[in-house]
């Protein structure tokens, strides 16, 4: 659609602007403000300038946080995306039961995130949950507050389990919007079921595809609530993704600076790579 | 092929509703038959755990809160992004790029980041431990949200319709009202469907920004099974209580919940 150019457009967006900069910009001011200050408590506060930073990107409690995020980010984004779009090509296109599917599948996504840790803990529990009891009883070892390994694989299965289904979603929304025109085109042509998938879905694809990676990656880089009640970051720190150890450092340990300082890189980091998926999006929505 | 088309989608919701059923389970057992071990369905039936809840005003009182602070969310946030979304699909001004994306950048903001500083905003205004509080807060990543599903939706509707009707010499106000608005009736809908779920489900602000008066549903729930010992059967009587009003809501919005996800734009 051709837009027409006109400033007074402004006004329709300034309420917004205004409730969004009072929830933006103040906080955002204050964690600047604490992440180059010192303080001994009794609100005195002394200008320290980037010793906090220096403090964070140098410390290994940060690299080890860091780390476990980026993978934790990369092993669900490689699950997620590709099941996802297998269910959504496997799922009926008409007929009663899309509804049925949809609702069940959407229902996760539904859920408070802390109720998603507490039902994953309550199903995770060796001795009386149906997985652990299930795990543990054919004979693989399994204890997701002792083992590492265990509380990893708890963790990304409840991930799967939370967020798969809007891939789905999307994905299936943009199979939704292919002609049955092609497909009979296709067919008449001969083509093989992967050159239907290459040449005709996933092209359709490609805009939701996008959409679903950039919420699937801003969503599981800030990823707290579900890990922190199903494990608490443990055993050990195995389990602290960025965010954990961000509230740990504020809240627990109230070390103000190395949070705020911390925040801000934080923001940083999912800010340039968010940037880097829009610019991608809307480069293929001016052409 | 035949038996994969439906064996797929099947299985896939098999594993969806095991941990809701497991859930459920738990939730009709008494106490000391969840501790006294493995069983994979309630033998001593009982329904005291719903009673508790529902009878307890710590209990229900969460629900009302969590509640309230939804829907005061969802109609400010679907209120302030109309315009804003009209604007951004019909027009082009200064700056309309980078602003649009700032605002997405604050959907991008982990809540970890602003959770102390928000309590001391929301203490130095007066609204802590309020639903306003926590509806406001929310605001930061569902008005982003909300402006970016609704623009994908207005920018279907051809810009022709918005002509004729000024022509016809309707103001803007009652134009956006009478016509516009019915015309992205759905859109709405999934709008306020989005707002309601990320308000919903979201809890560290909620959290944060209540103590005793406004406490919602979730952080009730975090206290209980931290203070009174391990209360697993009430706990997850609490969770299944919290899965119903998404459930309900999701059913009114089935058809478009599709289309919805993918932000208006397939």
């Amino acid at each position: 659609m051709t837009k027409t150019w006109n400033n007074r457009a402004w006004f329709l967006v300034l309420p917004v602007l205004l409730l969004v900069a009072f929830n933006a910009i103040i906080p955002l001011m204050t964690v600047v403000n604490y992440s180059v200050q010192e303080t001994f408590g009794n609100n005195l506060f002394f200008f320290e300038g980037t010793k906090w930073y220096e403090d964070v990107l140098t410390s290994e409690r940060f690299h080890a946080s860091l780390f476990r995020q980026f993978l934790f980010t990369g092993i669900i984004l490689l699950i997620e995306v590709p099941l996802g779009v297998a269910i959504a090509l496997t799922m009926p296109r008409s007929g009663p039961w899309v509804s049925v599917c949809l609702v069940l599948m959407a229902l996760p996504l539904l859920i408070p995130w802390n109720v998603v840790g507490a039902m994953w803990n309550i199903m995770a529990l060796p001795d009386i949950g149906l997985l652990g009891y299930g795990l543990n009883a054919l004979g693989i070892p399994y204890n997701f507050t002792r083992q590492p390994i265990s509380a990893w694989f708890t963790v990304v299965l409840m991930d799967v389990w939370h967020w798969t289904s809007l891939v789905v979603l999307l994905a299936y929304a943009g199979l939704r919007s292919i002609p049955e025109a092609y497909y009979q085109a296709a067919k008449i042509d001969g083509a093989s079921r992967w050159s239907v998938f290459r040449y005709i879905q996933l092209p359709k694809m490609n805009r939701v595809l996008t959409i679903a990676i950039l919420l699937r990656f801003m969503d599981s880089f800030m990823i707290y609530t579900e890990p922190f009640v199903l494990t608490g970051g443990g055993p050990g720190n195995a389990t602290t993704f960025l965010s954990i150890d961000l509230v740990k450092a504020a809240l627990g340990e109230f070390n103000l600076g190395i949070a705020a300082a911390m925040s801000i890189i934080y923001f940083l980091m999912t800010l340039l790579v968010s940037w880097i998926f829009y610019t991608l999006m809307t480069r293929g929505e001016d052409q | 092929m035949r038996v994969t088309r439906w064996l797929v989608p099947t299985l896939y919701i098999i594993f969806l509703l095991l941990p809701i059923y497991w859930l459920v389970n738990m939730s009709f057992k008494t106490t000391n038959e969840i501790l006294g071990g493995f069983s994979p369905w309630p033998k001593n039936f009982t329904i005291d755990s719903y009673v508790e809840i529902l009878t307890n005003p710590v209990w229900y009182n969460g629900y009302i809160s969590s509640i309230s602070y939804v829907l005061i969310n969802t109609v400010i946030s679907v209120a302030f992004a109309l315009p804003a979304a009209y604007a951004f699909s019909r027009y082009r001004f200064l700056g309309d790029k980078h602003l649009f994306f700032w605002l997405l950048t604050n959907r991008m903001a982990p809540p970890a980041v602003f959770a102390l500083p928000f309590y001391q905003l929301y203490s130095a205004v007066g609204l802590f431990d309020t639903p306003w509080a926590v509806a406001l807060a929310h605001c930061l990543f569902n008005i982003p949200l909300a402006v970016w599903i609704l623009e994908g939706f207005m920018s279907g509707v051809p810009k022709e319709i918005d002509e004729t009707a000024y022509i016809d010499g309707y103001s803007f106000p009652r134009f956006f009202v009478k016509i516009f608005m019915p015309l992205i009736a759905s859109g709405i809908g999934v709008t306020a469907f989005f707002c309601f779920m990320f308000s919903w489900v979201e809890l560290l602000l909620a959290k944060t920004l209540t103590s005793v008066a406004a406490k919602p549903i979730a952080a009730v729930m975090t206290r209980t099974a931290s203070t009174s010992g391990y209360e697993l059967g009430l706990l997850a009587a609490a969770g299944v209580l919290t899965i119903i009003p998404g459930a309900i809501v999701i059913w009114f919005v089935r058809n478009y919940i599709a289309k919805g996800f993918a932000l208006g734009r397939v």
